[in-house]
């Protein structure tokens, strides 16, 4: 982590490389398990993916960690502190669906979480320019989201995330309705934003070569009740982009998540792994 | 086939192309400016209009929506916000119900609420009957346009630190509010020519009041009173009056669709 964005509370952020730390995490759907016994940490500035079959658990993982849910046993910590029931300061959370708000410009939507924050008009503009020109919507800032496409939308919806400046930042299928190119290019946005910010990412996605090709490490999750099968370390260099993929590593490690998910996968379709 | 269907829908809107065209043929000629602006004459005197039953009109849907429409739209809200809950598929079925009772039982209750004990006609019971009307359309119209808005919408809101209950109105409402304000005008729409609820409750009345402790004049009870009345020139009253009616709720239902189109999110903030 950048240290000159760390302020007073998150100290030990800095004695401990672990920005978020899930120990023997279960969650149940009423009778249904969803999660059994996830443990893993996430590292300071990396990217970290969790990848899955359909159904799986990790939206439920991400929205725990996210405090939006609670988890039936087990803890989250983030800089050392539990997860209540509440998105902690420092956290900042990206959905799959588009969640722009459509009576707001582009620069309204950016601004939307500063409503609250006790800031200056000035502090508040700087911001929300800096987030626009991060995700390139400078000159959509007047536009409504009816105007933009998906993607430039979903632009949108990550600038509002980083305007809050946060530590971590957590992805849920971001890119999931998109299409394929789109969602290549969107990669490298977010790598982009990670690299300018400095923040930790944490995403989930049921896309191999979106895991591959953003993550530092790939935590593989089973199907139902899901639990982590592998972490699978991809070893890329900061300054990565989508062209990672022509790389003949990428092909080794898509086929190594490949093999643990194809069975998996199998299981939610109702057919015996073979 | 498609013939066929062709004539049905023909027919489909067949009745209301009768009734506009009746309707300006029969009331257009006793359409003019004294028709709002004056009071009813006396039997016998000719000219006068109805402006105490227009503006009666305006004035019981205004007490309708004052208490109906907070109401249907927290109600809807419910709805739509706690799903599963006992409570919530208990008050659905029954706004279901409600929705498809005739109006003459809602009268009925307002009747006994506002009438009764107080031994009394009042706007405020015709109001209140309106209400009743209003209340299980506007919930359930609420709740289906509550529930079209994005889950993630309202779990961006959360994730940026927004407490539930502001995200409920700032932005699940605000987002449903298109819908909402449709729902509404066709509520209005609704109760505006509503005769039967009216007749024990707001009872009608020949003078101007606006009270709502009085019993008040609405436009449907006046032609109702008109037109079974055996003088030549109240019934031409009365088909202005309808005219007029038929005017009034059919601004409503264009204003309801305008709303609707700007629901593509052009809106400004």
């Amino acid at each position: 982590m950048n240290a000159a964005r760390v302020t007073e509370a998150p100290r030990q952020a800095l004695q401990s490389p672990e920005v978020l730390a899930v120990d023997a995490l279960d969650a149940y759907f009423g009778a249904s398990r969803v999660v059994r016994d996830v443990s893993f940490t996430v590292q300071s500035g990396q990217v970290t993916a969790i990848i899955g079959p359909s159904g799986c658990g990790k939206s439920t993982l991400l929205e725990i960690i996210a405090g939006l849910s609670a988890a039936s046993e087990g803890s989250v910590h983030f800089e050392g502190r539990p997860i209540g029931r509440e998105v902690p300061e420092g956290v900042g959370v990206v959905f799959q669906e588009d969640a722009t708000l459509p009576w707001l410009t582009v620069q309204q939507n950016v601004a939307f979480g500063l409503r609250r924050a006790d800031l200056a008009r000035a502090g508040r503009d700087e911001r929300v320019r800096d987030a626009l020109r991060i995700v390139g919507l400078t000159d959509f800032a007047t536009s409504y989201p009816a105007q933009l496409s998906g993607g430039m939308r979903q632009r949108v919806c990550i600038a509002r995330t980083l305007v809050m400046q946060p530590r971590l930042i957590l992805l849920d299928e971001p890119f999931g309705a998109l299409d394929q190119q789109t969602r290549l290019l969107m990669g490298d946005e977010v790598l982009r934003v990670w690299r300018e910010t400095g923040a930790t990412v944490f995403l989930i996605t049921h896309a191999l070569d979106e895991a591959a090709m953003l993550a530092d490490r790939i935590g593989v999750m089973s199907a139902r009740p899901g639990h982590l099968k592998d972490i699978v370390e991809t070893g890329w260099p900061r300054d990565r982009d989508s062209r990672i993929v022509e790389r003949p590593e990428f092909g080794a490690i898509t086929a190594r998540l490949w093999k643990h998910l194809r069975g998996e996968s199998m299981k939610t379709l109702g057919r015996p792994a073979s | 086939m498609i013939g066929l269907t062709f004539l049905a829908a023909l027919i489909a809107v067949l009745p209301l192309t009768l009734i506009v065209w009746h309707l300006i043929r029969q009331g257009a000629t006793s359409v003019n400016l004294d028709f709002f602006t004056h009071m009813p004459k006396p039997t016998g005197d000719a000219g006068g209009g109805m402006a105490n039953a227009i503006v009666g009109t305006g004035v019981l849907v205004l007490l309708a929506s004052v208490i109906g429409l907070p109401v249907g739209i927290f109600a809807g809200l419910y709805l739509a916000e706690q799903r599963g809950a006992r409570l919530a598929t208990a008050v659905r079925f029954l706004s279901d119900v409600l929705n498809g009772l005739p109006s003459i039982v809602l009268g009925i209750f307002a009747w006994g609420l506002l009438v009764r004990p107080f031994k009394h006609f009042s706007a405020l019971a015709g109001g209140m009957a309106l209400a009743a009307m209003m209340i299980p359309f506007v919930t359930r119209t609420t709740e289906e346009m509550i529930r079209l808005v994005p889950v993630s919408m309202r779990e961006a809101a959360l994730a940026l630190g927004y407490t539930k209950w502001r995200t409920s109105l700032s932005i699940v409402l605000r987002t449903a509010l298109p819908g909402i304000v449709t729902g509404t005008l066709i509520a209005v729409a609704r109760i505006a020519g509503e005769t039967a609820p009216l007749i024990f409750t707001a009872f009608g009345n020949s003078f101007w009041s606006i009270s709502p402790t009085q019993p008040i004049a609405a436009l449907p009870m006046q032609i109702y009173f008109y037109a079974t009345a055996p003088y030549d020139d109240w019934h031409a009253q009365a088909w202005a009056g309808a005219l007029v009616l038929l005017g009034l709720v059919l601004i409503i239902s264009v204003a309801a669709r305008f709303a609707t189109r700007s629901r593509a999110g052009l809106g400004s903030d």
